[in-house]
């Protein structure tokens, strides 16, 4: 099904290198971590629209309560989870993917 | 000029545009690649303004004002469900789906599975999954009709939803995922575009004063302070414990379903790399977010200036709000001409919103039903090229008018909510099997077809159980009382059934490739061995 039909031992002598471990642990130490992490924190804001009415509708300015606030900082956190993760990606994920897919489709010819 | 002849010459000149475009791409259209993945060479910045079009549904611009406008701060939480579920994508899904998979949600699935009964589940879950979200824009498109053409009559709406569906097949069977990807920017753009305005026109009456806005759709809403904070629609007195666990569950659903949509899921083919997969998530997100902010001063713009009575009369779901809002908000500043022109401009955005989305759905389904039943099960695999795509141009038709009856068979439901729905069908089906597929090396054929299935019945029997479906004024069937279900939305039950059933067969069963999984990870990360883009 595959176009470029590799060995597969060849993946998993890959696989077995440090360069690919550290490629993986770099993407998931990032990631999984980071989902948690806003997974957690919109969920707190969920449940606290669920069973903390009270507290969301403390005014903060004018007519703009603690749920609106709340609401308008998932946007923000999004944006920025959104913002560092190319950053993380550009600086730590790319150049080491590229270089492996490199050597791997050289090797290949 | 009355604004239904004006509305619909808008609306006419955008189709006529899309379906040149359509015809256009189609001319390109030569292998399998182009007609389900656009010859992955669109730039991140055209899939991105895509991923929007596709996204951004009538349940967004329609669904999402109405019920800010009709419940004050509980649509907000749609908007947010909507956005930070595309971190899910961003981070876990987009990338490594783009590596290791071709056409399909299934390619990922089944990659190193036994493929049939792997691929027979995924494709079952995405056409199932797909209808759901088509009968939302349909309803939306019915809804529109009788204010924008003053169309009220049954037959009549019935008619416009057979209108809207036999453009979508033209656009799907003619334009492929190229003509459909273009049908999408155009459509993103003009979305924006009209709701920005809008958004410009409402906070300028206010002189730019938030709270001032806020004040009058509170006051204008009759609940006082209560419309700005939570718990009118969700969670309320009334409802009890279960609304409030309701409420979570409808919050589950929405951040983890879009990374098991599948029409959003084969946007990430449209591009040349992961790279650009990538950064065409970034773009959607940026899109899709700044659309949210609007929409929030749309849906309390229309409480303070069309008021929840005039909503609820012309709409008792309240999908009409955002363009009775554009009515009225050229009248005040325009006066009755004005007015017109600014409801037929957002009227015919909204026709064309809920045109593009069901084609990208219709494609979606269509592409799984050739690529993953037809040509792998069916076939297994013995088909060339040409015979699949004609049977993913066919099942398109048969799609198509399946979308229409059942269209017309459900008007009275908000379209937000139905399109909470399929997130949630989407959040069980598929994606616990995407991750465990991607993350999880002991996963196997019995864990994915578990999953997969588990997930999808579980959520589908909760909804029919609903009071969505019997018991209640609002339900869909009002003679009835079968619902045993206290919830309206099932995923808080039926997103972890998915995850936990795809774990105990997976344990059950001791088969696993090890060797796949490797070849899997080392593609998916580096990108070794990915589908190329075509060079023509």
């Amino acid at each position: 099904m595959t176009t470029e039909q590799h060995d597969s031992s060849v993946y998993e002598q890959i696989r077995a290198t440090d360069r690919f471990q550290e490629l993986r642990r770099r993407y998931r130490s990032w990631a999984f971590p980071m989902t948690v992490a806003f997974l957690v924190w919109y969920l707190l804001y969920v449940v606290l629209s669920a069973f903390a009415r009270d507290f969301m509708a403390i005014k903060v300015l004018g007519n703009i309560n603690v749920a609106l606030i709340f609401g308008l900082l998932q946007f923000v956190s999004t944006f920025y989870i959104s913002w560092a993760y190319s950053r993380h990606s550009a600086a730590k994920l790319d150049p080491l993917a590229d270089e492996l897919r490199g050597e791997i489709e050289k090797a290949d010819r | 000029m009355s604004h239904t002849t004006l509305a619909t010459v808008l609306f006419l000149l955008f189709v006529i545009g899309t379906l040149a475009i359509t015809f256009w791409a189609s001319r390109q259209n030569k292998t399998a690649a182009d007609y389900y993945a656009g010859g992955r060479a669109f730039s991140a910045a055209q899939n991105g303004l895509a991923i929007g079009g596709d996204y951004m549904s009538a349940a967004s611009f329609l669904g999402i004002a109405g019920l800010i406008a009709l419940y004050g701060y509980d649509g907000f939480l749609y908007s947010i469900g909507f956005l930070v579920a595309w971190l899910v994508a961003l981070l876990l899904v987009a990338e490594l789906m783009r590596n290791s998979g071709k056409y399909t949600m299934a390619d990922v699935l089944a990659f190193r599975m036994s493929p049939r009964p792997v691929r027979t589940a995924a494709g079952v879950s995405t056409i199932v999954v797909s209808i759901f979200y088509l009968l939302a824009q349909m309803v939306g498109a019915g809804a529109l009709v009788g204010l924008l053409l003053g169309i009220t009559s049954d037959s009549g709406k019935a008619l416009t939803i057979v209108g809207v569906g036999i453009l979508m097949i033209v656009y799907v069977v003619v334009g492929g995922m190229k003509g459909t990807t273009w049908v999408q920017i155009v459509k993103a753009v003009l979305l924006m575009g009209g709701a920005t305005l809008v958004t410009l026109l409402v906070l300028g009456k206010y002189g730019f004063n938030v709270s001032g806005l806020l004040g009058e759709a509170a006051a204008q809403s009759g609940k006082g302070a209560a419309f700005l904070e939570p718990n009118l629609r969700y969670a309320t007195e009334a409802q009890g414990i279960w609304g409030k666990f309701d409420l979570i569950s409808l919050g589950l659903a929405l951040v983890l379903g879009t990374a098991g949509l599948p029409h959003i899921l084969i946007r990430f083919y449209t591009v040349p790399t992961a790279k650009d997969a990538r950064k065409s998530v970034l773009w959607g997100i940026g899109i899709i977010g700044t659309f949210y902010l609007l929409t929030l001063v749309l849906g309390f713009g229309a409480a303070a200036m069309v008021g929840s009575e005039a909503i609820r009369a012309e709409n008792a779901a309240g999908n009409t709000a955002a363009p009775q809002l554009a009515l009225a908000i050229g009248e005040a500043i325009f006066g009755d001409v004005g007015g017109t022109i600014l409801l037929a401009i957002i009227a015919a955005v909204a026709f064309a919103t809920i045109l593009a989305v069901v084609a990208g759905l219709t494609l979606a389904s269509s592409s799984s039903f050739a690529h993953d039943l037809y040509a792998h099960v069916f076939k297994r695999g013995n088909v060339t090229e040409k015979q699949e795509i004609l049977v993913a141009r066919v099942s398109a038709f048969v799609i198509g008018a399946v979308a229409i009856g059942l269209g017309i068979l459900a008007q009275a439901q908000n379209v937000a909510f139905l399109v909470a729905l399929a997130f949630a069908i989407a959040a069980s089906g598929n994606l616990p099997a995407i991750l465990y597929s991607l993350f999880w090396k002991r996963f196997n054929t019995a864990g994915a077809v578990a999953s997969i299935y588990g997930g999808l019945v579980s959520a589908l029997v909760l909804v029919i159980f609903s009071p969505v479906v019997s018991g209640r004024p609002t339900s869909l069937i009002k003679d009835m009382d079968f619902h045993w279900f206290p919830m309206e939305n099932p995923g808080l039950f039926s997103i972890p059934i998915g995850f936990l059933c795809g774990y105990i067969a997976t344990r059950m069963s001791k088969e696993y490739n090890e060797s796949k999984y490797a070849e899997m990870e080392v593609r998916s990360l580096t990108g070794v061995g990915a589908e190329k883009a075509s060079t023509h």
